[in-house]
């Protein structure tokens, strides 16, 4: 194995010691309980190149499992409604359109901070939850915007950095986006990978890039996006996610929701496999944030199925868990009001956000 | 509402109930008045002497069913019996409608069936929902289709006729479909024993059939227990059976059928290996595990029940396992988000529980999940095992329930070892990212089904079935087809000579000189052996005249034959059909050379003449090419399964045969079963005409110097009947064929019921000298089974 040029940058106080690269990590229970609301930063660890290249994941049976993720599992009346409303506050209520304008940002935060109608929040008793979402995701440009909007609600701005979708502009430039978007007050920052580092093996470069980009984020918390459908294998989306968690990524994200293929089942199966991998190798709890094509109730009720089978309810709170989606709150509240009513519901006489 | 409010569960993000309807099920068996008769000759008869039908998830009794007598067996195989000629004389496309109609029907009552399936076997409405029923249906469409294409696939074939069905609680429906669509595309007419746990499905199931227009007595559906079955079985005008359960059943009805002409065909139970290699995707391990042992509760003949693993991945994957352990789901067979639902009945219960104490008394280590089982009702946590050997009871029997035991290997060698060390031989699931390793072992492994980084995948158009005590016949795809047709015979002239033909009376002089004195032996690991009894018989003309001597050949010469063919076996197995198919070309030419020699020595002792002896001589090297042009041609499939991936159908030899040859035609009878036994890959055990023995000791001498592998053919032989009886009870060997009288085909049919070898036998006439009925594919398809390899693809 060459020689790991990005040892010298990992922050070592927080890293766990470099594991000897002949012998595979063993289940550890994690050193710490994870606390209730925000988990301890993940801050990276060397990169284990040997451990990554082992990764094996069978496409035929990972798809037998995703097959069987909504059949096994279902939730019915009261505890639809009640998950369905946790799946509002996981969401990254989110607009990445060339045609976006402070207007319609605006648009969009006001239905952030009130998600609900008050008479469907009160029908269901959870009027005093105060329910919101989990972030609003913008593009750069309306961040200033978005953070007045949200001024107060304690919703969180994420912004799409480094050159997003395709992120092939230059690292000097995919840097300074990410400085830019955290001085405008960006809490949280989606950046991109270089899909080229992935599909030619090149994971060093990857983890180079991904370690720069979490430098970058400073106190910001910094999601990971793979492009999965861009990635070729399922294999290499495994290989993908364990790289960029061991450069420190907070949390790793299936798709920019410009790809041809974004949130699948088997996505979210093969990265939540990972994620379980990484914490139970160095106690670290990362992430998922499933993003593009998530537009209905039901299949948001699957990733939060997925999540809970294959990581546990700890990763059904915010701070590990985000849906990217935009017409999905409106479902969710469709469902909902038909859930207090019994009658089927229409779009139109919810808000639009 | 209930009292757990929205805003609490906000907070526990708990799965709540979620129960599928019962209303309809219910409301089915209220129209019934919850009591069954019988559905014989296409109407319902009243109900009689009554059992009781158990939901095994609440202990409520649902139904009330007619336990089945004699008598009303006897009038569902008269009523099968009058249904067949009309039902066998239909065109194949009319079979096809009333079939597809069958399927259609299954579909449009598919949710009814569901709920019923799971009330009345306690499996979870996922599995009846989401497999068994849609299974039941894709049986019933694929079989449309062979009926349709049935002349044309299946030329010089016909019906078998009245067919016995006894089938198994574990997946009531699915078995039902597994019997009845073969059966009825093959053009048979059928009486069907539903276990009695679980009978109300095949009721159902009655009623769809009585919808489709089904004419009456093509399916006859008798309830009851063991006593029913055993009348099914034991019944004269029955032509087959076909049986799935345990192998203990199945050896009763192996007994009970010897003798009697019935075909049969038994799907019978397992151990089967789930092999996982240091190279595999364990997180997809964990979930094949799952759906490997804790599908049904454990209640399936091919589960996945002894996990082997590579040692270095062992503590790994047992860690992952029973954190996946933790977040099964177990409760209510009719909520909708269970992973595991009721054991079918206490009795299976107690069964459990007793072998998994045996575990633990044994020093195994057993570890269940934290969460609560429900007390109330069948249920049965899963179980794993670690620390297990392969001498522990738990390693060894089968416990039909959601146990596994855990057993570690070092190499892959090892891993065929143990995964080979059972009676059994149903199925196999083996794990490894590598195509080598993996397209290696699946044929190295003794079961019928192999999945390749999968696990109880079925499919019609696949074959299943067993190797060794999981049985014999197949079910799914063109072998399983085979199971219900039968070879035309037509009835014609005999042309074989027969040891008790009169023969004129010959010259007999002898040349002046006195001959050297030739001393036949037996021929047993390509040495000629001396018979271990010391003794000769004598071998007369028809005449009275001396022909010459034989061995008197022992047990434990067939012993000894047997060791040698177990010797070669491996080897042999593995050689190319080319190879074979050069060998056998090369003792066809070595026979012929020897061609005068052998046809006066036929002549002498069976007194038919020269000229016939000489024609015996001629089809024997035809037969011998005959076979060598197989050898590399008797190809198997690749079935069309709906995965992305293919089921590959492998023609396997069965391994060691021992061959008891008719008594006619000395050379060519021999031959009719050694060279297709060979040619497949098999090693032999020949035992020769009684009569006239002295064919296959010249003959030894062709094989010696034909560059056959040593003992690869045996020849040991004396008396027939004992030494085939030695055969048939000998538990290394794997099948035996017999040709002769109807007292020993019993004897071996019963015989055989040791191990469950495979028997082929006839005591019908056969004319060997027709290429119909002497050779063929019937003469290979009894000589190798059958190995469906599943190999999901993608990467």
């Amino acid at each position: 194995m060459t020689a790991k040029p990005n040892l010298e940058s990992i922050p070592r106080g927080a890293a766990p010691a470099t594991r000897e690269s002949a012998s595979r990590p063993t289940l550890v229970p994690p050193t710490r309980p994870l606390p209730d609301d925000h988990v301890e930063r993940n801050p990276g660890t060397p990169l284990d190149l040997d451990f990554v290249r082992s990764i094996r994941v069978n496409r035929s049976a990972v798809e037998r499992r995703s097959a069987t993720i909504p059949t096994r599992r279902t939730v019915k009346k009261e505890w639809q409604a009640a998950w369905l409303l946790r799946a509002i506050t996981l969401i990254d209520l989110t607009t990445l359109s060339g045609d976006d304008t402070p207007g319609n940002v605006r648009r969009l935060c006001a239905k952030a901070r009130h998600p609900l109608r008050d008479d469907v929040a009160e029908s269901l008793g959870v009027g005093e939850l105060g329910i919101k979402v989990g972030a609003v995701c913008v593009y750069h440009s309306l961040v200033k915007t978005a953070v007045a909007a949200l001024d107060g609600s304690g919703i969180p701005v994420a912004a799409v950095s480094t050159g997003f979708p395709a992120g092939l502009s230059p690292i000097k430039q995919r840097i300074e986006e990410i400085h830019a978007s955290v001085a405008d007050g960006a809490k949280e920052i989606d950046i991109v990978i270089t899909r080229a580092h992935v599909l030619t093996g090149n994971y060093e470069a990857l983890y180079d890039e991904v370690r720069r980009f979490r430098e970058a984020c400073g106190d910001a918390h910094m999601k990971a996006i793979l492009a999965t459908g861009e990635l070729a294998t399922l294999g290499n989306v495994a290989r993908a996610s364990m790289v960029a968690m061991q450069a420190g990524a907070d949390f790793i994200k299936t798709s920019t929701g410009k790809e041809g293929v974004n949130a699948t089942i088997p996505f979210g199966l093969v990265m939540d496999r990972m994620i379980r991998e990484y914490f139970e190798q160095t106690g670290y709890a990362v992430g998922f944030k499933p993003a593009g094509g998530i537009r209905t109730a039901k299949t948001a009720l699957e990733f939060l199925f997925l999540m809970k089978e294959e990581l546990g309810d700890r990763w059904l709170k915010p701070d590990l868990f985000r849906f990217g989606a935009s017409s999905l709150l409106t479902d969710i509240e469709r469902q909902l009001e038909h859930f207090t009513t019994g009658r089927y519901a229409a779009a139109h006489r919810h808000p639009m956000p | 509402m209930t009292m757990t409010t929205v805003a609490e569960i906000f907070e526990t993000m708990e799965y709540g109930p979620a129960p599928e309807s019962d209303k309809e099920a219910l409301a089915w068996l209220a129209k019934h008045e919850r009591v069954f008769g019988h559905f014989i000759d296409g109407t319902w008869t009243e109900p009689g002497t009554v059992f009781d039908v158990i939901n095994p998830a609440t202990s409520a009794v649902i139904a009330r069913v007619t336990d089945g007598t004699k008598t009303d067996v006897d009038a569902a195989v008269a009523a099968a019996r009058a249904a067949l000629p009309a039902w066998k004389a239909l065109t194949p496309h009319a079979r096809a409608r009333h079939i597809y109609a069958i399927a259609r029907g299954v579909q449009k009552h598919s949710r009814l069936l569901a709920v019923l399936e799971s009330m009345d076997n306690g499996k979870s409405i996922r599995e009846t929902r989401d497999i068994d029923i849609p299974l039941v249906a894709r049986h019933f469409y694929h079989h449309a289709g062979w009926a349709q294409l049935i002349e044309s696939e299946f030329p010089g074939y016909e019906a078998i006729g009245v067919v016995g069905q006894i089938i198994p609680w574990n997946f009531p429906l699915l078995m039902l479909a597994w019997k009845i669509a073969p059966a009825l595309a093959g053009g048979n007419t059928i009486v069907l024993k539903p276990a009695e746990f679980t009978p109300l499905t095949a009721l159902a199931f009655a009623e769809i059939v009585q919808e489709a227009g089904l004419p009456a007595g093509v399916i006859n559906i008798v309830n009851g227990h063991g006593e029913t079955g055993a009348a099914i079985v034991n019944h004269p005008d029955v032509d087959k059976i076909a049986f799935t359960g345990s192998t203990e059943v199945g050896r009763i009805i192996r007994k009970a059928t010897a003798g009697s002409g019935k075909k049969l065909s038994l799907e019978l139970g397992g151990k089967s290996p789930f092999i996982v290699y240091d190279d595999a995707d364990l997180d997809s391990v964990v979930e094949g595990v799952v759906d490997a042992i804790w599908f049904n509760q454990g209640q399936v003949c091919c589960a996945g029940s002894r996990l082997l693993v590579q040692e270095g991945v062992a503590d790994r994957l047992v860690q992952k396992l029973r954190a996946r352990m933790e977040k099964l789901r177990l409760g209510s067979p009719l909520d909708k988000a269970v992973d595991m639902g009721a054991i079918v009945a206490p009795v299976q219960l107690e069964r459990i529980r007793e072998l998994v104490q045996q575990g633990v008394t044994e020093g195994a280590t057993m570890w269940q999940p934290s969460w609560a089982c429900p007390t109330e009702g069948c249920f049965y946590p899963p179980t794993l095992f670690t620390d297990v050997q392969p001498s522990s009871t738990i390693a060894q029997v089968e416990i039909f329930g959601p146990v596994l035991v855990t057993m570690t290997f070092r190499t892959p060698e090892e891993s065929v070892a143990i995964a080979n060390n059972t009676p059994y031989g149903l199925a196999a699931s083996v794990w490894t990212e590598s195509i080598n390793l993996a397209l290696d072992i699946a044929p190295k492994i003794k079961a019928g089904v192999v999945w390749i980084n999968s696990t109880n995948l079925f499919d019609a158009a696949a074959g299943f079935g067993g190797y060794r005590e999981s049985g014999f016949g197949r079910e799914g795809g063109r072998e399983g087809m085979y199971e219900y047709v039968k070879r035309e015979v037509r009835r014609g002239k005999r042309d074989g000579g027969t040891s008790k033909r009169a023969v004129p009376t010959r010259n007999t002089q002898r040349a002046s000189l006195p001959s050297i004195d030739r001393t036949p032996k037996l021929f047993i690991g390509g040495k000629q052996a001396r018979p271990d009894s010391g003794y000769t018989r004598r071998v007369y003309s028809p005449s009275g005249e001396l022909v010459g001597e034989a061995p008197e050949g022992n047990r434990k010469d067939v012993r000894n034959a047997v060791e040698a063919a177990h010797a070669a076996a491996g080897k042999w197995a593995r050689s190319t059909g080319h190879n074979r198919a050069q060998i056998l070309y090369y003792i066809a030419e070595n026979l012929s050379v020897r061609a005068e020699e052998l046809a006066s020595r036929i002549d002498a002792m069976t007194g038919g003449g020269l000229r016939r002896a000489r024609q015996e001589v001629d089809a024997s090297v035809s037969r011998l090419f005959t076979y060598a042009a197989w050898a590399d041609k008797y190809d198997g499939a690749v079935h069309s399964v709906p995965i992305r991936g293919v089921a590959i159908a492998m023609n396997e030899p069965i391994g060691v045969m021992g061959l008891a040859c008719p008594d006619e035609l000395p050379l060519l009878g021999m031959i009719s079963l050694v060279a297709p036994a060979i040619a497949a890959g098999n090693t032999t055990i020949v035992v020769p005409s009684e009569a006239h023995p002295l064919a296959a000791t010249d003959f030894y001498g062709v094989l010696e110097t034909s560059d056959l592998p040593d003992g690869v053919v045996n020849i040991v032989t004396g008396d027939k009947n004992a030494l085939a009886k030695v055969l048939a009870e000998h538990d290394a060997v794997d099948a035996v064929w017999y040709f002769g009288a109807r007292e020993g085909v019993t004897m071996v049919e019963l015989a055989s019921a040791s191990n469950m070898k495979r028997t082929w036998a006839s005591w019908h006439d056969r004319d060997w000298l027709d290429a119909n009925d002497g050779e063929g594919r019937e003469f290979l398809r009894a000589a190798t089974h059958v190995k469906n390899i599943w190999v999901p693809y993608g990467e």
